[in-house]
């Protein structure tokens, strides 16, 4: 059989899917399961990442429990992909961060921001911390700017090496596509189908979260949380060229790009990560990965932390409160770039992958 | 729930739902009782995956027309004329429009399911499967104000001279009451789950069925209107029944209990011997004969037997084959006669003429020399590991029902409709189908005659 408990239950349900194909019409994970007939790790792993847990399969399905089949795909699949985030994480010593991931989060987040706040006032006199700043070069007064880009461009590049050979483990694993090879239409189409969430939709008619009934709006509040991101990441990249190109140093009045961006994407990182927590609180236990609650919880609140404290650095930045904010945003940050390799964030780079090699499938097939 | 009705439903399928909703959008009252737990609501509904619907035109999900007279002439050859023609066609006329109207009521279509491409023109499948179809009318039917209780099992009804007038409910907490409504629609399905009743017919054969649906469909709203009165249709000794994998569970396996290899190798019996050609037609149209003849058998038990060159002609399956390197080996595990088993096979395979295989077609594969023979698509069984799939009688429905006419009103024994009894579904297929059967109709006569029943019984209840 296969490594884990996990896996053998979810080769054992996708012998039971494949033998229906009822569900077929409601997403990737079907048609792809379709094109197999037996199961590697790396073909359940692929399409556990495939999963958008939008639900719909567990209330249409006329085996879920209590029926004795038992088939409960969201749940099993949900369990897989987290258990494929600490196999595949590089380096491996670190994937035991997956294991208690919200204590994990948490604490290199307070340490992060309590090591910019204890820095800030050691390097600062008490009058510069608690100062009133404005005009350009503001924050620098309190961390020089090549300090801070050196600092972050570092944590940035670690996150990324650390992602790219997670996924480089996770794309070998799952083996080359059944017939196809990667091109830039694949890779074309699942930007497409990841930015739009076409597969968190329940085949159209929408998502189930905490009953049989499809109103659920996780859909409206990833999309809030992933652009909101999207925004800032934009805000921060258009503020490093004006910074390098023009000479031109934050804070920026309101009205100018970076601030525009990091507001419209702040604001969605407030409200997006607010919804997808409250939806995960209603949500039916049955569906539910409990074991990795504090995963995605901590995911969610690092975004939450650094939208809030973005947003409330823009409103108090001519006050004297601007230092300490100042010294928790970036604190924020810091942490959640550090962790992004070993937190809920590696599940849109898996899923991006497994999107890639579906479209490879799919184009193949037709 | 109210005191008392415009529309009383028993049943919580298909033809229930399209009942209720219909009588509902009619402006009646409606309550609907569905005797088994919410999870298991729906009865045969749930296992269900497509509706075969005349339409002039190919549609978004089917590939062409399947027209009014095409469907006609297929009804026709699988009942062999045991149908009622004005009933039939009126049922036909109906289903172009129950294409549409089952939309409106929130079913989503898609096109049909991988391995299914012979029903691309005709049937049209619910996406999700049956139970999606059931949970998006029972959404309509709520949303639009219909009462619906489960676990609600009624334990007799009151009928005056083919007049109903109240029924008797048993619930595990409420306990027992009484509901009046002013119109019945009966949609509680056939007694396809009731082995007592099955055995008047089968006798201890009936003990080693397996039922592919839920141990609801017991038939006690069917018993309790014949026997007060209405007239019978359909014959009571019949029922649908295909082989499904004797590994199964004795009730609600569903459709991933199905065996579509049959033509890929032989069938043999406890004994070992071949009983019937497995290459008599294209499968689609001979599925449905192997529950009859593997009840027939002793012990209600077969055994499909090829080897590993044809694995993956056919769906993969829920239960994976049984193997053995030797034809001994396997028998060992089958718990067959090694010797009986080998000879039946050798037998097989010196008869076996050599031909142009090809499995969509009615090919020149056939033996020679041995009976039963095997008409198309014989080939020899000599590829280790040798491989089998036991199989027994799965009844999916039975055909006794109440008569209706086409108002999908109860006719009583004396030949006179009732004054407010109408029948759906399963109930009342026997009016349609004689006998046989083509993938979707039983959804069909759901949807059609319950579209008309709850009309029809809201008319009644609000005159």
């Amino acid at each position: 059989m296969h490594g884990t408990r996990t896996l053998d239950e979810a080769d054992r349900l996708m012998t039971v899917c494949n033998s229906c194909r009822y569900c077929e019409g409601l997403c990737a994970v079907f048609p792809a399961m379709e094109m197999r007939r037996a199961f590697s790790d790396g073909d359940l792993n692929y399409l556990a990442n495939l999963c958008h847990a939008c639900g719909a399969c567990y209330v249409d399905c006329q085996f879920s429990p209590p029926h004795e089949f038992n088939v409960n795909v969201p749940k099993t699949l949900a369990v897989a992909r987290a258990e494929s985030y600490a196999a595949y994480a590089w380096p491996q010593a670190l994937s035991g961060a997956f294991a208690r991931n919200g204590l994990v989060i948490s604490m290199v987040a307070a340490l992060s921001m309590a090591a910019f706040i204890l820095g800030f006032a050691a390097l600062n006199e008490r009058g510069v911390l608690f100062g009133v700043h404005t005009g350009p070069g503001a924050f620098y007064k309190l961390m020089p700017h090549n300090a801070m880009a050196a600092l972050f461009g570092a944590a940035f590049l670690y996150a990324v090496l650390a992602l790219v050979m997670s996924v480089r483990a996770f794309w070998r694993d799952i083996g080359p596509p059944i017939g196809g090879r990667a091109d830039g239409g694949s890779i074309f189409q699942a930007m497409r189908d990841a930015g739009e969430l076409r597969y968190l939709h329940g085949g159209g008619v929408g998502c189930y979260n905490e009953d049989d009934k499809p109103t659920d709006r996780r859909k409206l509040f990833h999309h809030l949380t992933f652009y909101g991101f999207v925004l800032c990441f934009a805000a921060t990249s258009v503020a490093t060229l004006y910074h390098y190109l023009l000479g031109r140093e934050a804070p920026y009045p309101w009205w100018d790009l970076p601030v525009l961006l990091g507001t419209l994407g702040g604001i969605g990182l407030v409200i997006g990560p607010v919804g997808l927590f409250a939806a995960k609180m209603r949500r039916d236990p049955a569906l539910l990965d409990e074991q990795r609650y504090g995963m995605d919880v901590g995911f969610n609140a690092m975004l939450l932390l650094t939208g809030l404290t973005g947003m409330l650095l823009l409103v108090l930045r001519e006050t004297g409160a601007m230092g300490p904010l100042l010294a928790l945003h970036l604190g924020a940050v810091f942490a959640l770039f550090i962790t992004m390799p070993y937190g809920k964030f590696v599940h849109g780079i898996y899923r991006f992958a497994a999107l890639v090699r579906y479209a490879q499938e799919r184009r193949t097939a037709a | 729930m109210g005191s008392k009705y415009d529309v009383l439903v028993i049943g919580g399928g298909n033809a229930a739902l399209c009942a209720a909703i219909s009588a509902r959008r009619g402006g009646a009252s409606v309550l609907v009782l569905e005797g088994a737990p919410k999870f298991y609501r729906g009865g045969n509904t749930r296992h269900t995956r497509n509706m075969r619907c005349a339409h002039d035109a190919a549609t978004e999900i089917l590939t062409g027309p399947y027209t009014e007279e095409e469907f006609w002439e297929d009804l026709l050859r699988v009942t062999g004329g045991q149908t009622d023609e004005v009933l039939a066609r009126h049922m036909i006329r109906e289903s172009k429009d129950i294409l549409n109207w089952i939309v409106e009521q929130g079913v989503r279509w898609q096109p049909s399911l991988g391995g299914t491409l012979s029903l691309g023109r005709t049937n049209s499948f619910f996406l999700g499967g049956g139970r999606a179809m059931l949970n998006a009318l029972y959404l309509t039917a709520e949303r639009l104000g219909v009462d619906v209780a489960y676990d609600a099992e009624v334990t007799d009804l009151a009928i005056e001279d083919g007049m109903f007038l109240a029924a008797r409910l048993k619930r595990p907490i409420n306990g027992e009451t009484e509901i009046r409504a002013t119109s019945l629609v009966a949609a509680a399905g056939g007694f396809e789950a009731n082995i007592e009743w099955l055995k008047q017919y089968w006798g201890e054969a009936a003990d080693n069925f397996l039922i592919r649906g839920t141990p609801y469909n017991r038939g006690s709203i069917l018993k309790m209107l014949l026997d007060k009165g209405v007239q019978e249709v359909g014959d009571p000794t019949q029922c649908h029944a295909v082989a499904i994998d004797a590994r199964a569970p004795k009730f609600d396996g569903g459709i991933i209990t199905r065996h579509d290899s049959v033509v890929f190798g032989i069938v043999v019996n406890r004994h070992s011997q071949r009983f019937y050609d497995e290459g008599e037609d294209i499968w689609p149209k001979r599925y449905a004969i192997w529950g009859r003849l593997v009840a027939a058998q002793p012990d209600q038990i077969a055994y499909i037997i090829f080897d590993s060159t044809v694995v993956t002609s056919f769906m993969p399956t829920l239960f994976a084959p049984i193997a053995g390197q030797t034809i001994a080996e396997l028998a060992g595990k089958l718990e067959l006669d090694p010797a009986a088993l080998e000879k039946t096979i050798t037998e097989f395979n010196a008869a076996v003429r050599h031909g142009t295989f090809d499995h969509t077609i009615l090919d020149d594969c056939v033996t020679e020399g041995i009976t039963p023979p095997k008409t198309h698509w014989a080939r020899r069984i000599e590829t280790p590991p040798y491989l089998a799939y036991p199989v027994r009688p799965g009844i999916t429905f039975t055909y006794l029902g109440t008569r209706v006419n086409k108002e999908a009103r109860m006719l009583m024994a004396d030949g006179k409709p009732s004054a407010n009894m109408f029948a759906a579904g399963e109930i009342m297929a026997g009016n349609v189908l004689g006998k046989g059967y083509a993938a979707g109709m039983g959804m069909t006569i759901g949807s059609v005659f319950g579209r008309i029943a709850g009309r029809e019984a809201a008319k009644h209840a609000r005159n």
